[in-house]
């Protein structure tokens, strides 16, 4: 009867008033003044607060990628004190036994920005995506400050390749971006992740909607020329193993290493020079040579000081949250691009700065916000507050939005164990063939990519018939269904059961109804049932939106 | 509590069986309502069916290689013009589409000012430059939304994306949304092995959960139009898809040999058979991508070697083989990619992204083939007679397609938007 007693709990802390919870960090009350005044600017009432098993399931999603276990729910509802959500984050950011998930999750999510889900993918790709992977997950298991993984990400030398004499995986980043086309691809990704300035068009003209002038382009272009990525064969074969990316002396275009400048053309034709200039208009030494400048070096240097990457991280990080940034698209920080809410933009700016770049930190108050507590309810008292329809957001509702690939298998996994047994490889090499299924590229030398988890027919198609259902609602021994029949006594508490673990909610009436006919409609035969209801809910929107 | 379960008769038709799923409530009559098999005359409904397929070129092809030569000039590049069966001269290397150019016009002054592939990808496939604000509808759901009232009998998606992404339903909603399958035309999970009972009575449970929360999430009737709300209907396509026969139209394998020899063994080769068997089933949109056209060096190999041959092949076979099934008349044929490339040559050997001046090509479907429309400067930099645009390219294939240029739809914000971004007609490209 333990879960009984579970879903009672449950329903009793919904009705319960809690105080405010007491010593929220000053950062959250700084955000919350903010966007309640925009609340009263625009005259609306937020939604009401989401209760507490739907904000655990939401922070278990978006902190380490996946929903919360029937347990780990219970644990949370049943805590009574007035400060269980400042300890459930604390728990997920800084307990041992989530480390690992926390670090995997967000280098998912950081391996995704970094190199594309198909990084790493073709057969002459010069990125290593376990590499790349390995090193996200040291960097947010040590909780790295976010510029100094900034930093090593832009320096970084050394080989792609885990296990390789001199493995450095932060590499992976540019091995792909700079042997071709003079490293423009280095050029465009770097200054469009971290600082948030859109470059691309600038390449080959002044673009007319970007103040950024082509000479800006090739100014930060010349930080990467001394830079290339070497192939390393399979001894004996034209097969890459793995690549080392390397500096090495640059001469310049006019062949001269002491006065190493490039040239670019303009659309009329005419040539110009171009040094390592940056955004700020601050210039390093004009040497090629790798002992005199070190461009990367310079370079990381330089954007450890910008404003703009600690407002890029503030951008970034709130949007993974809320559902969205304060500019749209999240990495367009340029002039003409005016965020939502430019006040609590610059202040958490200014805000990670002060607290060393702690990303943990940052996460503490977003999640603690109280845009962040909101739910999903969309009503006609913030009717306005309708990002989807190209309204500035207002974020006094949570905005539904769908689940990653990556955290709906995740979820899938550890709802119902629906996984390969075997070692971390293994399983992560099913994952990644998984994942692999909605990746689509562009035909582009860019890389560009989409996935076909978009709500689309293809990702529906996936969970209905896919081989995770299957096995996820399989009704093998030890099975979850099986475990489910095991551990509850009655068909309600089992249909109970399956709610909770799959939508953090007990059934309605409706949905006990509905079960019941399909039992009968299955001549009583309960796993088959259960079988049955668990497909609908891990099929349905309530299981794959994030809300 | 009474027996709400009706069986379905065995193999009738399921279609539209979700669509009369609204919760527990209509499943009583669920099962009544199948016996309305649509035993359609297919040769009435075939009759003024409109189709357009896109052959889209990702990466940014090299128009100036491919259409618009300039033998001579410095810009020129290698390649010699040959003569068509139109009045256009191509690239030497395309012989076989030479031989179908009475079906198909070059339009020479394409002028739009978009570079970056992103961007041209978003504006050539929605006649918008991207807006932070809103998300613009691509041609395929355009088309598709307008079309497929005219064919009730469609019960697989009325967009299909061969090969690629292409762009997606902006504000239509992701029921337009482009279907992406690979070009060998087989779709995963595509079966459930369930019995179909047991199936529709899954789906009532699950039509269940999902309405109820629709309704804790919004109210009113922008309900339907919340992500909640969107899901829904996607849920209810692919129920209607999973249960046709229709879905055979993408066994391409099925086709003879020679056919296939023909369209040639590539993904793009199979990916344009799979396209006219798409046209044949009724679908009103279907795009087809051939990427690796971002040519920035070494261009003219990469060219000679394997994208030329690659689209000679299964381009005139479509064109040839709609032509011959009496299809191209009312199915346009649209080839096009986000940009043209520099008309200069760079120190590699390649040539980088351009839009000033390119060209695209299009035929079919009350769209005149065999011209040669619109003319570049010596050296190919500058359009010289009125410069076209993605808006009106799009609004002389809607023309074409019966589609009224006076279509306007109201985006989520109230914003009315005219049909092909308000773009003029290309006078001289329509029948």
């Amino acid at each position: 009867m333990r879960l009984f007693t579970a879903c009672s709990i449950i329903v009793a802390c919904c009705s319960l008033a809690r105080t405010a919870p007491p010593d929220n960090p000053i950062q959250v009350s700084e955000i919350n003044a903010i966007i309640e005044q925009q609340w009263r600017d625009y005259e609306i009432r937020p939604a009401p607060e989401a209760d507490d098993s739907t904000w655990c399931r939401r922070v278990y999603l978006d902190v380490i990628g996946r929903i919360p276990s029937l347990d780990e729910l219970t644990e949370f509802v049943r805590d009574r004190s007035a400060d269980k959500r400042q300890r459930l984050i604390d728990r997920l950011l800084d307990d041992d036994r989530y480390a690992e998930e926390y670090a995997g999750h967000w280098a998912t999510v950081w391996s995704n920005i970094l190199i594309g889900r198909s990084g790493g993918q073709q057969r002459n790709s010069l990125t290593d995506h376990d590499g790349m992977m390995k090193y996200l997950r040291d960097s947010f298991a040590a909780n790295k400050p976010y510029n100094q993984m900034v930093y090593e990400l832009v320096t970084a030398e050394g080989t792609t390749k885990p296990g390789t004499e001199g493995f450095n995986g932060a590499t992976n980043f540019l091995a792909d971006k700079v042997n071709s086309e003079d490293g423009v691809l280095a050029t465009s990704s770097t200054s469009r992740i971290f600082l948030g300035l859109q470059v691309q068009c600038t390449q080959c003209h002044n673009h007319p909607f970007n103040q950024w002038k082509q000479q800006r382009f090739w100014d930060f272009n010349a930080f990467f020329r001394q830079t290339r990525a070497l192939r390393r064969y399979v001894s004996g074969t034209r097969d890459i193993a793995f690549a080392e990316l390397v500096n090495e002396d640059f001469a310049g275009q006019a062949r001269d290493p002491s006065d190493a400048m490039i040239f670019y053309e303009l659309r009329n034709g005419l040539v110009k020079s171009a040094y390592p200039v940056f955004i700020d208009d601050t210039a390093i030494g004009v040497s090629g040579y790798v002992s005199d400048v070190n461009r990367r070096e310079e370079l990381g240097r330089l954007m450890m000081d910008s404003p703009y990457l600690d407002k890029m991280m503030v951008n970034r990080f709130w949007a993974h949250f809320l559902g969205h940034a304060f500019t749209k698209p999240v990495d367009d920080l340029g002039p003409h691009n005016v965020p939502s809410h430019p006040v609590l933009l610059d202040y958490l700016a200014g805000e990670v700065r002060k607290h060393s770049h702690d990303v943990k930190q940052l996460i503490r108050w977003i999640v603690l916000s109280r845009p962040y507590q909101l739910s999903a309810r969309h009503t006609a008292s913030n009717e306005v507050d309708d990002p989807s329809i190209g309204e500035t957001p207002k974020f006094s509702h949570f905005y539904l939005r769908q689940m990653t690939a990556e955290q709906l298998y995740q979820s899938l996994v550890a709802a119902s164990g629906a996984t390969a047994a075997g070692s971390y490889e293994r399983q992560e090499q099913e994952r990644r063939k998984w994942l692999q299924q909605f990746v689509v590229a562009f035909g582009t030398d860019e890389g560009d990519e989409a996935t076909t988890f978009n709500g689309s027919i293809p990702q529906a198609l996936m969970l209905f018939n896919g081989d995770l259902t299957k096995e996820a609602i399989s009704d093998r021994d030890g099975g979850f269904i099986k475990r489910v029949i095991a551990d509850r006594k009655s068909s309600r508490d089992r249909v109970s059961h399956l709610f909770l673990a799959g939508l953090s909610r007990t059934p309605s009436r409706d949905e006990l109804n509905i079960a019941a006919q399909l039992l009968a409609a299955r001549g009583g035969d309960e796993v088959s049932m259960l079988q049955d209801m668990w497909w609908a809910i891990i099929n349905s929107n309530e299981f794959i939106l994030q809300h | 509590m009474s027996q709400l379960w009706m069986p379905t008769p065995n193999g009738m038709s399921r279609r539209h069986f979700a669509t009369h799923l609204a919760g527990s409530a209509a499943m009583a009559s669920t099962a009544l309502s199948f016996g309305g098999a649509i035993a359609a005359n297919a040769d009435e409904l075939r009759k003024n069916r409109k189709s357009a397929i896109l052959l889209w070129m990702g990466g940014g092809p090299s128009t100036i290689d491919l259409w618009d030569l300039k033998p001579g000039a410095a810009t020129g590049g290698p390649f010699r013009p040959i003569s068509s069966s139109g009045e256009a001269q191509i690239s030497e290397h395309l012989p076989l589409v030479a031989q179908q150019m009475h079906h198909l016009s070059v339009v020479r002054s394409m002028s739009t000012r978009e570079a970056d592939h992103n961007r041209g990808r978003y504006y050539m496939h929605t006649g918008y430059v991207p807006n932070p604000n809103i998300e613009h509808p691509g041609y395929g759901s355009v088309v598709a939304h307008e079309l497929f009232e005219q064919r009730p009998e469609l019960q697989i998606p009325p967009f299909v994306s061969v090969g690629g992404a292409s762009v997606g339903p902006g504000f239509l909603g992701m029921a337009w949304a482009p279907f992406s399958v690979s070009s060998n035309g087989r779709i995963r999970n595509l079966d459930m092995r369930l019995d179909d009972t047991r199936l529709m009575q899954r789906v009532a449970a699950l039509d269940l959960i999902e309405s109820n929360f629709v309704k804790r999430t919004r109210s009113g009737p922008a309900a339907a139009g919340s992500p909640a709300g969107e899901h829904q209907k996607v849920l209810r396509k692919t129920l209607d898809l999973m249960t046709s026969d229709q879905m055979k139209a993408f066994k391409v394998e099925q086709e003879p040999d020679e056919v296939k020899e023909r369209y040639g063994t590539s993904g793009f080769g199979q990916g344009c058979l799979l396209a006219r068997r798409l046209v044949e089933a009724g679908v009103p949109f279907i795009e087809v991508d051939l990427g690796g056209w971002d040519n920035h060096s070494g261009i003219f190999d990469i060219l000679v070697d394997r994208k030329l041959p690659e689209l000679d092949q299964a381009m005139s076979a479509l064109v040839e083989d709609l032509a011959q099934r009496e299809l191209l008349q009312d199915t346009a044929v649209i080839w096009m990619g986000e940009f043209g490339r520099t008309p200069r040559i760079n120190q590699g050997a390649g040539r980088d992204h351009w839009a000033r001046s390119w060209s695209v090509v299009a035929g079919g479907a009350g769209l005149k083939g065999g011209l040669a429309i619109g003319e570049t400067s010596r050296d190919g930099t500058e359009v010289e007679t009125e410069p076209y645009s993605s808006e009106d390219l799009m609004a002389t294939v809607c023309k074409g397609l019966g589609i009224s240029l006076d279509t306007t739809y109201t985006s989520k914000n109230g914003r009315p938007m005219k049909i092909a971004g308000g773009g003029k007609v290309i006078r001289e490209l329509l029948a």
